[in-house]
């Protein structure tokens, strides 16, 4: 039997995405077999939408390497697709004598980690910057190249390229067994069997199963990690500049106040374990400590109105790093990309890429140019033939919507729909725009979710 | 950059009726602008009565009162241009749209923000659980009636007790839903008494002291989790729809440099309809969020009158004598600003107020006092410290 692909990746995340435009543009014929609805639909959906500079990161690791690596590809790619980059920079806060104490050696690391022009910051300069900060504050420091991108924009870019030179995606396909002949897989899928030379495991919260299911044994367990977050409205983005991080924990990078590329404010997440891969449900609770947190760090954010509130499960295992490798039977396993998945994936997929060698790169590949929702750059709502406006609040033109429905990358659910336009993601949630995206949704035929 | 007397942004009720009372004073140039395909407001997909009992003494329909709103407007002389989004409101009464040929900038001699109200979503009541479809609030429920014809659900849970509550409930009858449930948080209905009739006749359980703690379901909505005073309990059900908590629509206020009362979110306005830049004027449920359809026309024509006289350089000075309220039950006062007496009677002749709590005591104004006993989201009037001018 003739193999279909070179190469068959198992999971449509950010990971996914950004490996099947790797491997098509080093010349292999690619599948991508995604078991949602619609792509990004699993941990990729609910990150803080930040390009990290890896600064924090441990040293030495594969994380600190595969981030540096995808920031760097991401500053040379943006612009040619059309991709927002807003370098914000970050600032890393102390608010007790305890965490001032670490400052020090947070930055040593930092320095360590190549990012090298970090910035102890008095309390007075701290609040120069950013005014509107608690007072509380005992110092900080600045990570000027800590970035804002759109979380959403960047994966379909790296999958529309992927597709737009020869890849192939297929929705609503899971995985349900496969087998090695000692020279090519061949998956069982709920649409039929798929051969390819060589199987990417990127399924993230199912990492662990699928290699269990395909080698009969994996070498981590995901255990996910819930994190809730909070959407502010628009004016509460000009309360802060930079992204606001705390003093990070062994565990956890800590819950962050920042802009968003769309002009809102997000603060979140938080860092809860559990066993459920599926479910990542909100509590009342948990949003009003995150609310309260917010209003700590910034006190005027007690008066502004809360758009969205939203959760998602990051891949964490028993491991604090990255868990890639290449097995015996033909297959790499991309597993626990915990919580710097966005800013890392380029560089995970250029790693995989290297795993794997370049047999015929494309000379000249198509590059797709993205829609640009980033709030400070010009939008369609602003130029002619726009044929008005679907969603008020997030201003998403009716023709921005109908080009978000043709081509290779159309959405097949409201979810996927809404993450290409942000129609009906803003303050009235659908309040005026609901029932007219619904409807527009059901004549291209495009909610399968 | 084109030149009108008289932008008015949103053709509701409030837009509505002070396009027509602008025209019949013989302002020459009044522009109603809106977002929506056509003008009318929430009417427009109200398909319940009664409306127009206030404007001409019948009963009406939503729809059918919406389009004479609009009518009456259009042969009065106003000019109504739909699909035009204010994006930005600058001082002076420069207003930016988005239209679907782009953007432009319209001047007005005076702008009167009608921009309504929206009720509170989901998200930002904090309610947990997960997020499947299915989940609404009530304009979009009869967006989904008036222009879809059908509902996204057959066993709704209504969430409050509120005027719209109860549309809600007849909208989800109408279109072949039957609400298990109407619930509330608080230990009695928000609206009168006698709007419960209905729900008990038809057998729909109507519960307080139950508050929505968790929404369950993937692609859907399979249940619910209510904290009741029995305990916290499963109710099963396809649609959560959240009724009232009207907010003022502000996100343009807010994003201006006029005055926005942190009380009840909408602009600062004096007995005028006058905002802090005096080139702008509000009526309607921007101002307050929660009335009827009747009393915000009536708003409209009343601010209209005084916007004329501003025309004609007949109103005194916009002055900054604010009404400070003191009382953790009082959530606003209505105007929130008193200007200098003139010969134009005032749009507000009396104080709305509104409670953030139920209460029964004695509210003073000045030196006197009145005795009130009410509860949120319910109208209170009291006479307006003016000086030399009643109400």
């Amino acid at each position: 039997m003739n193999q279909d692909y070179d190469a068959a990746i198992i999971g449509a995340g950010v990971v996914g995405c950004a490996i099947a435009r790797r491997l098509t543009l080093d010349g292999a014929r690619v599948v991508v077999l995604e078991k949602g609805a619609d792509i990004l639909d699993g941990a990729s959906k609910a990150n803080s939408a930040i390009l990290h500079t890896g600064f924090d990161a441990p040293e030495g690791s594969l994380e600190l390497a595969c981030v540096q690596e995808g920031y760097r590809e991401y500053e040379a790619l943006h612009a040619q697709m059309n991709l927002p980059l807003d370098r914000c920079g970050a600032l890393v806060l102390a608010w007790t004598d305890e965490q001032e104490a670490r400052l020090p050696a947070l930055i040593a690391q930092a320095q360590a980690n190549a990012v090298t022009d970090v910035e102890l910051l008095s309390r007075d300069r701290v609040l120069t910057l950013e005014p509107n900060l608690n007072p509380a504050l005992r110092a900080g420091f600045r990570v000027p190249r800590e970035s804002l991108i759109d979380p959403w924009s960047a994966p379909h870019g790296y999958l529309l390229q992927a597709l737009l030179n020869g890849a192939e995606l297929r929705r609503s396909c899971e995985v349900t067994g496969g087998s090695f002949d000692g020279s090519q897989w061949t998956l069982t899928t709920s649409q039929g069997p798929v051969s390819a030379g060589r199987v990417v495991n990127a399924a993230g919260n199912y990492g662990d199963l699928i290699d269990k299911m395909l080698l009969g044994r994996t070498d981590f367990r995901i255990r996910p990690r819930k994190g809730q977050f909070l959407v502010y409205d628009k004016t509460a983005a000009a309360l802060a500049r930079h992204i606001l991080l705390p003093v990070p924990t062994d565990k956890t990078k800590g819950i962050v106040v920042c802009r968003t590329i769309w002009g809102n404010l997000l603060v979140g997440p938080t860092a809860e374990d559990q066993d459920d891969r599926v479910t990542a449900s909100l509590e009342e609770a948990t949003l009003r400590m995150l609310e309260q947190k917010g209003a700590e760090i910034l006190p005027a954010l007690a008066g502004e109105e809360i758009t969205t509130i939203y959760a998602g499960l990051r891949p964490a295992c028993e491991f604090k790093d990255y868990q890639i490798r290449e097995h015996a039977e033909n297959m790499i396993t991309v597993g626990a990309i915990r919580s710097t998945g966005l800013s890392a994936a380029l560089g995970i997929a250029a790693h995989v890429g290297r795993m794997i060698g370049a047999t015929a790169p494309l000379a000249s590949p198509a590059v797709p140019r993205m829609a640009m929702l980033a709030e400070e750059r010009t939008r369609d709502w602003q130029l002619a033939g726009n044929e008005g406006m679907l969603c008020h609040c997030e201003r998403v033109t009716l023709r921005e919507a109908k080009a978000a429905l043709t081509g290779p990358l159309a959405p097949h659910s409201f979810a996927g729909f809404k993450r290409r336009t942000r129609a009906a993601m803003g303050r009235c949630q659908g309040f005026y725009c609901g029932q007219a995206v619904q409807g527009l949704l059901d004549k291209a035929g495009a909610d399968r979710g | 950059m084109a030149d009108v007397d008289v932008i008015i942004v949103g053709a509701g009720p409030a837009g509505l009726s002070a396009a027509t009372e602008l025209k019949r004073l013989g302002v020459a140039r009044v522009l109603v602008l809106d977002r929506e395909a056509a003008a009318g407001g929430i009417p427009r997909h109200c398909l319940h009565s009664p409306y127009g009992m206030r404007e001409w003494h019948r009963v009406m329909f939503g729809p059918a009162y919406a389009r004479r709103l609009t009518d009456e407007a259009q042969a009065a002389g106003a000019e109504i241009r739909c699909r035009t989004t204010v994006t930005a409101l600058r001082p002076g009464g420069k207003v930016e749209v988005s239209t679907p040929d782009g953007l432009q900038v319209l001047q007005g001699r005076a702008v009167l923000l009608a921009t309504g109200a929206r009720e509170t979503s989901r998200a930002a009541r904090l309610v947990g659980g997960t997020k499947p479809g299915g989940v609404m609030n009530t304009a979009t429920l009869q967006g989904f009636a008036a222009f879809a014809d059908h509902l996204p659900f057959r066993r709704p849970v209504i969430v409050g007790t509120e005027l719209v509550s109860f549309s809600a409930m007849i909208t989800c009858l109408t279109h072949g839903a039957r609400p298990v449930a109407m619930i509330d948080a608080g230990p009695g209905p928000t609206a009168r008494a006698i709007m419960t009739l209905a729900p008990r006749m038809l057998g729909i359980p109507l519960r307080f002291g139950t508050k929505i703690a968790a929404i369950h379901g993937r692609s859907r909505v399979d249940g619910i989790t209510v904290e009741a005073p029995e305990g916290p309990q499963d109710i099963a059900c396809d649609g959560v729809v959240f009724t009232g908590g009207f907010r003022p629509e502000n996100a343009l206020l807010r994003t201006s440099a006029l005055q926005v009362d942190p009380g009840s979110l909408g602009p600062s306005i004096d007995q005028y309809g006058r905002l802090s830049d005096p080139a702008y004027f509000a009526a309607g449920n921007v101002l307050h969020a929660i009335e009827t359809a009747g009393w915000c026309w009536d708003e409209g024509r009343k601010v209209a009158r005084t916007i004329d006289a501003a025309l004609h350089g007949a109103l005194p000075p916009r002055a900054e004598v604010g009404i400070r309220t003191e009382g953790a039950a009082i959530k606003y006062a209505l105007p929130q600003v008193i200007s200098p007496v003139g010969e134009t009677p005032p749009a507000f002749d009396r104080m709305q107020l509104r409670l953030t709590r139920p209460y029964s005591g004695d509210v003073g104004i000045g030196g006197t006092s009145h005795r009130i006993d009410s509860r949120p989201e319910r109208r209170i009037l009291l006479p307006l410290p003016l000086s030399g001018q009643g109400a």
